[in-house]
């Protein structure tokens, strides 16, 4: 692509390098910024440059905070007996969306991967345990609801991390897998179908 | 099941070619190096999604060209479906079943089944365990799925378990927490696996000792001696025992990835002790059985590829071959040979369609 101006090229790059965003959409977006006032633009640098400078993550359960401590970590309505553990922050904000959660989170930041060379030294699960260990005579663990993705990776960190959870007495249950609302069995592979099939649910009242 | 015609582009020394089939016997007639087996590889493409010799996708692509198409009709159960395999360097592989894209390759495996007979097979009696277990991992995961997935769980963790144990033995601290998950899978796996490759071999001995028969014409037995750390009762404690020289070593020294599957004649090792004649009627036989078993617990005829196989074998086997094909015992065939007149006289006996196709520097042309 050539460009008229070398000032464009520079910012047609820059953008570029967003995720999912070409060259041809790049140029359209620095176009729009031309013809709106001066001022947009500088708030729209102002902003990204606040975010990156002063972006914090919650020392508790570290998710992206405003404070060292995030608001659902410091909010009194939730339900601090219970952390649902995820492996990333978009994790937190879609498990917020269903609304049916109001417990705690605790992110951990990936999975464990020896051939990656992610060990749990690279995660937050000493920070787990610790933040366990010390908590408050009225805050107690009693639940941790483990939430990461259904590969190799992820139920081998999620039994790595029940062992150690296993030694301190705390319930640990996992989120349910299976076949998804709306989907057909036919459709469903094998493997998750054999899965919902030995973790079926009881209509009988117990 | 049939192939009804297929398309190359820049496959192999292929430019862009088109050939329809016949649903019993095609022969490719060619001198050596015209393109004869390519044409039995991209067969073996459409239907296990790579090919039969070079596992590396992008050189199968015609030279300084980037990215080759095979596309076959096939007729399976009276259906008729159009498979489309397309490799591109620097992208990922992609099969398409009736112009939908499978998302894993192993979800179209097995689902048209072929066998062939190549003039190389006897690496799979002379070389190490690793082809051995190749070869019957294709045939169980062709009529087991689960299978092919316990095998892809086992082979990923391994990998994992090996990295941890290479960092255990360059850090010399041993985390046994973290070992743990591994070796329960692996164990477990390697239970589960064991037990699959055991019935599976029971049932496979019966066939390939009465096909060694056959084509022997011979009185020695022959047997496959399947040898795993499954079979052990106390496996787990080995497993764990091994431990100290697994890190020193730096990867897993027991589990089924260790399994061998030796192949005997009267009592002894076939690789040392059986002549070459008696070597390649075993592979001849173990081909056959192979062939038998899908056709049997698929309920289709596998499609047939018989690369150079009059060069291999004797006036006596070519006979027996050629009764069984005369019995309809096969399916569609596809042939090759350097030699025109002979193969054309040897099928000349045959009440059977026959298509010959004529091949020259990657053209194809029908007899
Ligand atoms: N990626 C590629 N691009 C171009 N040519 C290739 C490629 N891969 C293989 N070939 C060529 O294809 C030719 C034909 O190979 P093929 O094995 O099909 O011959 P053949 O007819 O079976 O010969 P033979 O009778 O000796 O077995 C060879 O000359 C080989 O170099
Ligand atoms: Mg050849
Ligand atoms: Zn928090």
């Amino acid at each position: 692509m050539n460009f008229p101006s070398k000032l464009i090229e520079d910012a047609v790059n820059e953008i570029s390098r967003l995720p999912g965003i070409g060259k041809k959409t790049a140029l359209r977006l620095t176009l729009h910024l031309l013809k709106q006032p001066e001022s947009s633009s500088q708030s729209l640098s102002h902003a990204i440059v606040k975010l990156r400078t002063e972006v914090r993550y919650c020392i508790i359960c570290h998710n992206i905070s405003d404070q060292e401590i995030c608001s659902i970590c410091s909010s009194h309505r939730r339900d601090k007996s219970l952390i649902c553990i995820v492996e990333d922050i978009p994790d937190v904000l879609a498990i917020e969306n269903t609304a049916q959660y109001n417990g705690l989170y605790h992110v951990l930041g990936g999975v464990i991967s020896p051939i990656q060379g992610i060990g749990p030294d690279e995660l937050k699960i000493d920070s787990l345990l610790h933040r366990i260990d010390t908590a408050a005579a009225d805050d107690k663990v009693q639940e941790v609801i483990l939430a990461l993705s259904a590969t190799m990776e992820g139920d081998t960190t999620s039994f790595f991390i029940t062992r150690k959870l296993n030694e301190r007495g705390i319930k640990v249950s996992t989120i349910s897998r299976g076949i998804p609302i709306g989907g057909e069995l036919e459709f469903t592979d094998e493997v998750t179908l054999g899965r919902s099939i030995l973790t079926r649910i009881s209509y009988n009242a117990e | 099941m049939h192939l009804k015609n297929i398309n190359l582009h820049q496959f192999k020394n292929y430019h862009l070619v088109r050939a329809e089939f016949s649903n019993e016997i095609n022969c490719f007639l060619g001198t050596n190096g015209s393109g004869k087996t390519n044409l039995l590889d991209a067969i073996h493409y459409l239907c296990f999604t790579r090919s039969a010799f070079n596992t590396v996708d992008v050189q199968n692509i015609l030279h300084e060209k980037s990215f080759f198409t095979i596309k076959g009709d096939f007729e399976l159960e009276e259906k008729n479906i159009e498979i489309k395999c397309i490799v591109e360097s620097g992208k990922k592989k992609q099969m398409l079943h009736t112009g939908k894209a499978y998302d894993k390759m192993s979800e179209h495996i097995g689902l048209l089944p072929v066998v062939m007979i190549a003039p190389d097979d006897t690496q799979l009696i002379k070389d190490g365990s690793e082809g051995r277990r190749n070869f019957f991992d294709s045939i169980i995961s062709q009529l087991d799925k689960p299978y092919l997935h316990l095998l892809v769980r086992y082979q990923h963790f391994l990998k994992q378990r090996n990295a941890l144990l290479k960092q255990f033995s360059e850090s010399g601290q041993i985390d046994q927490s973290l070992l743990e998950p591994y070796n329960i899978e692996i164990i477990n796996l390697t239970k589960s696996i064991y037990i699959k490759r055991e019935t599976f071999i029971q049932d496979f001995l019966k066939g390939l000792q009465k096909h060694y028969g056959v084509i022997s014409g011979e009185k020695e037995t022959v047997e496959v001696v399947y040898q795993s750390d499954g079979k052990d009762l106390d496996f787990e404690t080995k497993f764990k025992a091994s431990l100290s020289r697994d890190i020193i070593l730096k990867r897993t020294n027991k589990g089924i990835h260790k399994d061998d599957f030796v192949f005997t004649i009267g009592g002894y090792p076939l690789k040392k002790f059986g002549s070459q004649g008696q070597q390649k009627s075993f592979l001849i036989a173990l081909k056959l059985s192979q062939f038998q078993i899908l056709k049997e617990r698929k309920g289709i005829l596998p499609i047939l590829l018989l690369d150079d196989i009059f060069d291999k074998l004797d006036d006596l086997r070519i006979a027996k071959m050629i009764e069984l094909v005369a019995n309809h015992e096969f399916g569609q065939l596809f042939i090759t040979d350097a030699r025109p007149e002979r193969s054309k006289q040897i099928l000349s006996t045959i009440n059977a369609d026959k298509r010959y196709f004529n091949i020259k520097d990657g053209m194809l042309s029908p007899d």
